[in-house]
């Protein structure tokens, strides 16, 4: 608690005039992040809880910002596996923070997109004029993961809450067998098709030809851009350090081709020799929590806090791999060509390419599909390829195959990570330096935005 | 919380056995809480002559209880002996056996302050022997004072007065229960500078100040201490110890700067956050420090170089920075934490007694160079202050260590931090390249 934590009471329209409805949308900028190091799965924070991390994320940023009691538009913030309890779990959070007890805050799930959604929502409410400034985030824990008890215990034990007289009670109690007792713990599998992520996407790994070089080649540059990024003090401004850890603990700075190439696949065995996801090109299960601070730029300049970037605009997609037409997890590769030309933007135009790493064979048949002429044609409706991405301009700092990926947490840690080097490069060519974010997301959805530098 | 030790002796039978057996009878110090009183119990101020007059004056404007001359067996607060006009060794005698007198009734907690000229300004023989005289006086009159009562002396130069705000402000600093563990000590007024709080409860008000260390232990301290007095502080430690930092943080409702002090841009730094996010600097606290012990003969390359690059080479690079700044000209204040193991030295720790009797001689070249602004520089050194790295100490080397100064205990963190807050007040404005200890007169060190 802060050590002023009891405000004077008051009417809260005293605190600050309401954002007044705009004819024109406003900018909504970034003003900065925070986020608590990924910790792989049954490490570090293995004992804590969704709302433990999501809190210290907040609280973090507070510091970093000077947000103590301040009341914020608007928190959201989500996480991919929940509780049944956290039903309020970053309203709950707010109120473990020291933000001021009227922060209004709600819960977004949009499974693995479920962050940049949050940035994309908050960021629309500010430009519309709705609020002034906002909190987007994320987290996930698959230490503490919610396990549930199995479908025929739960439905007798609702049986037996209906259940008047005792007879009733014992006859329903009867019911239960051995096999009713097993949990039924979360999975990666889709509903519908009862393959796990990673299966789908190695069915969309074979189907674009990614070799194994090139997957262990993207994860090995992750490793090295994020171990460089920490030498550099990148993060000294984007992370707090939380439970002993100050760093990714999924990071290998010494890792090395060799080391990668030694590893046996663990997706998409049946395809034989066409194996070529392993542990090492794939991201690990992660626990940790992602925050953003997004503000108009009145906000941002009456509270004397930089601008980073503006959210120029976000695009939403989603693909039937149900029925094998696309794959899992290429959905992005449709967002962002209708994304790019609703602003009469091109590859060229793009200063840095955020491509979540779910898997490094995702980055590739994303990256592929837009250098194909004829998929570009035939599905995205375009006169030829969409083009190449510079992998100069790829994941710079990094992405999810070094940091980890804690589902809800990953779109917080690029915004933040990307609004940082797009302030730092300001401009290009005399236009403000720019970013194009891409997240695929479980469910065949997928959500891209981009971000210039303010 | 005062050590066990101390809880014992100071009640009951503890106190009778301690009494009978001669030891050490500490008992829990006079500190400061916001609404306190500045001193309870009336301040007997002796001496004759105009600056005694003018002080007695200053004081009663304060509303405070002013005698010139005691009432046997009446309790006093504070005696404070105005020994400005004395020429020669035996001008002493009279106002010093005056004061003697009342010595038995001075309250537990209470303050004795010498007030005198600079010896090192007197060039008639005499004067500066009567001046030099009042320190051995008063360091010894400190270690007989017991209860928790504190001696300590305000030295004037040629360029300061007994009513100069500079004198006034750390009479009202050693009166106070700021001072609780500062005994024994001389701080030095040179000029008429520096100004008195309008709220003697929030000195500094409107002040932006940037603390160095600030995670944890008496770094922590200081940004509390400093954001109780009115400052909007800026609390840096490195970026590992980013968690505690930022509850510090939000405790004082400051902003949290992860940096590397030892980064070549770190002073730039600490200007920009400053600048950008609270409009102006105006106090820096260099407190970060570490210690890698070893004897000499084991000292490697790692140790030495790692203590003396945290520890003052840093402090001289940020220094540099803030010299160059335009955004550091209005009366800036810095204060460092220097360590009574760089005046008396400590076994195993030459590095870290090389990099703090740095830290003295950096405080006294560069008040020079902040004086032309209106700033000035200081430093504290601690003594035996219980924090997370004494509790580390082994019992019986912490019992010993905790024992061997005048008030017979280990300060706290908040201790050393009303001396910084102090220090970086505008009623310090006349104290600069001064190291003030607060180490409850270490026997060790003197």
């Amino acid at each position: 608690m802060p050590e002023n934590g009891t405000p004077a009471p008051g009417p809260q329209d005293s605190v600050a005039p309401p954002a007044a409805p705009v004819q024109q949308l406003r900018k909504a900028v970034v003003v900065g992040g925070n986020r608590i190091p990924f910790a792989r799965t049954g490490g570090a924070y293995a004992k804590s809880s969704n709302q433990d991390m999501l809190t210290a994320a907040l609280d973090g940023l507070i510091a970093r910002f000077g947000l103590q009691d301040e009341r914020i538009g608007e928190v959201a913030a989500g996480a991919v596996l929940k509780h049944s309890r956290d039903f309020n779990l970053t309203r709950e959070a707010v109120l473990g923070s020291a933000l001021s007890a009227e922060t209004p805050a709600y819960d977004l799930q949009q499974a693995c997109a479920t962050g940049l959604e949050t940035v994309l929502g908050l960021a629309n409410k500010i430009k519309l004029g709705q609020i002034d400034s906002a909190i987007a985030g994320g987290v996930d824990s698959a230490s503490d993961a919610p396990i549930a008890v199995s479908e025929g215990l739960r439905e007798i034990l609702l049986d037996l809450n209906r259940a008047k007289t005792l007879p009733q009670r014992l006859q329903i109690l009867s019911r239960i067998r051995p096999k009713d007792l097993a949990p039924d713990a979360p999975n990666t599998g889709e509903p519908r098709t009862g393959l796990s992520m990673g299966e789908h996407q190695a069915l969309t790994t074979a189907q674009w030809k990614i070799t194994r070089e090139a997957q262990d080649e993207l994860a090995y540059n992750s490793h090295r851009n994020l171990a460089a990024a920490y030498d550099d003090g990148f993060f000294d401004e984007l992370i707090t350090p939380y439970r002993g850890l100050s760093r990714d603990s999924n990071l290998r700075p010494d890792t090395t081709l060799e080391k990668l190439a030694t590893l046996k696949p663990v997706f998409g065995k049946n395809l034989g020799a066409e194996a070529t996801m392993t542990a090492g090109n794939s991201t690990p299960l992660t626990d940790g929590a992602a925050t953003v601070l997004l503000a108009s730029e009145e906000w941002a300049d009456a509270h004397d806090l930089p601008k980073l970037a503006t959210v120029l605009d976000g695009e939403a997609a989603a693909v039937d791999f149900v029925h094998g037409k696309d794959g899992l997890l290429m959905a992005p590769v449709f967002a962002v060509p209708r994304l790019l030309a609703r602003h009469g933007l091109t590859f060229d135009d793009i200063d840095f390419f955020e491509i979540h790493e779910a898997f490094a064979g995702t980055v590739l048949s994303t990256l592929a599909a837009w250098e194909d002429e004829e998929f570009c044609r035939t599905r995205l409706g375009l006169d030829g390829a969409l083009g190449t991405v510079d992998r100069a301009k790829l994941n710079v700092n990094g992405s999810s195959l070094a940091a980890g990926h804690p589902f809800a947490a990953t779109g917080g840690r690029i915004v933040a990570s990307l609004a940082t080097m797009l302030h730092r490069k300001g401009t290009v060519d005399g236009r403000p330096a720019r970013g194009l974010i891409s997240v695929c997301a479980a469910g065949g959805q997928g959500v891209v935005a981009i971000l210039e530098a303010h | 919380m005062t050590d066990k030790y101390t809880q014992f002796v100071s009640r009951g039978l503890g106190r009778d056995i301690a009494k009978k057996l001669g030891l050490p009878q500490p008992v829990e110090l006079r500190r400061y809480r916001p609404g306190q009183p500045l001193i309870e119990g009336p301040i007997l101020v002796q001496g004759a002559g105009a600056g005694a007059d003018e002080l007695a004056a200053a004081l009663l404007a304060w509303d405070l209880d002013v005698r010139r001359h005691a009432v046997p067996r009446e309790k006093l607060g504070a005696i404070i002996l105005v020994l400005d006009e004395v020429a020669r060794p035996e001008d002493l005698e009279r106002p010093v056996l005056t004061a003697a007198a009342s010595l038995r009734d001075l309250a537990s907690g209470g303050r004795v302050v010498t007030i005198s000229r600079s010896a090192a300004e007197a060039t008639d023989p005499a004067a500066a022997a009567a001046r030099q005289g009042v320190d051995g006086l008063l360091r010894s009159l400190a270690k007989e004072l017991r209860a928790g009562a504190t001696g300590n002396g305000i030295v004037l130069t040629d360029g300061a007065r007994t009513t100069s705000p500079g004198t006034l402000g750390a009479l009202r600093f050693f009166l106070s229960g700021r001072s609780a563990f500062v005994d024994g000590q001389f701080l030095t007024v040179t000029s008429d500078a520096g100004e008195l709080p309008a709220d003697p409860e929030k000195p500094l008000t409107g002040k932006v100040a940037a603390v160095t260390g600030a995670a944890r232990g008496i770094g922590a301290a200081i940004a509390r201490t400093l954001h109780r007095d009115g400052a909007t502080v800026i609390v840096i430690d490195i970026p590992a110890a980013g968690d505690h930092l930022a509850a510090v943080a939000n405790e004082v409702h400051g902003t949290a700067l992860q940096l590397d002090i030892t980064r070549e841009d770190a002073g730039q730094r600490i200007i920009d956050h400053a600048v950008q996010r609270h409009g102006r600097l105006d106090i820096v606290v260099h407190n970060a420090g570490i210690t890698r012990d070893k004897l000499l003969a084991n000292m490697d390359q790692s140790r030495w170089s790692s203590v003396i690059g945290v520890n003052i080479a840093a402090q001289l690079r940020i220094n540099e920075a803030l010299l160059a700044s335009e955004h550091f000209r209005t009366s800036p204040r810095i204060v460092s934490v220097a360590s009574t193991s760089g005046i008396a030295g400590n076994r195993g720790q030459t590095n870290y007694a090389a990099s703090k009797g740095g830290v003295m001689g950096m405080v006294r070249a560069t008040a020079p160079l902040l004086a032309e602004h209106g700033g000035s520089i200081n430093a504290v050194a601690p003594g035996f202050i219980e924090t997370e790295m004494t509790a580390k100490i082994p019992f019986a080397t912490r019992e010993v260590a905790r024992r061997l100064n005048s008030l017979q205990q280990g300060g706290r963190p908040g201790d050393v931090a009303e001396a910084i807050a102090f220090l970086a007040s505008d009623a310090a404005g006349g104290i600069s390249g001064e190291v003030l200890r607060v180490c409850g007169q270490n026997l060790v060190g003197a």
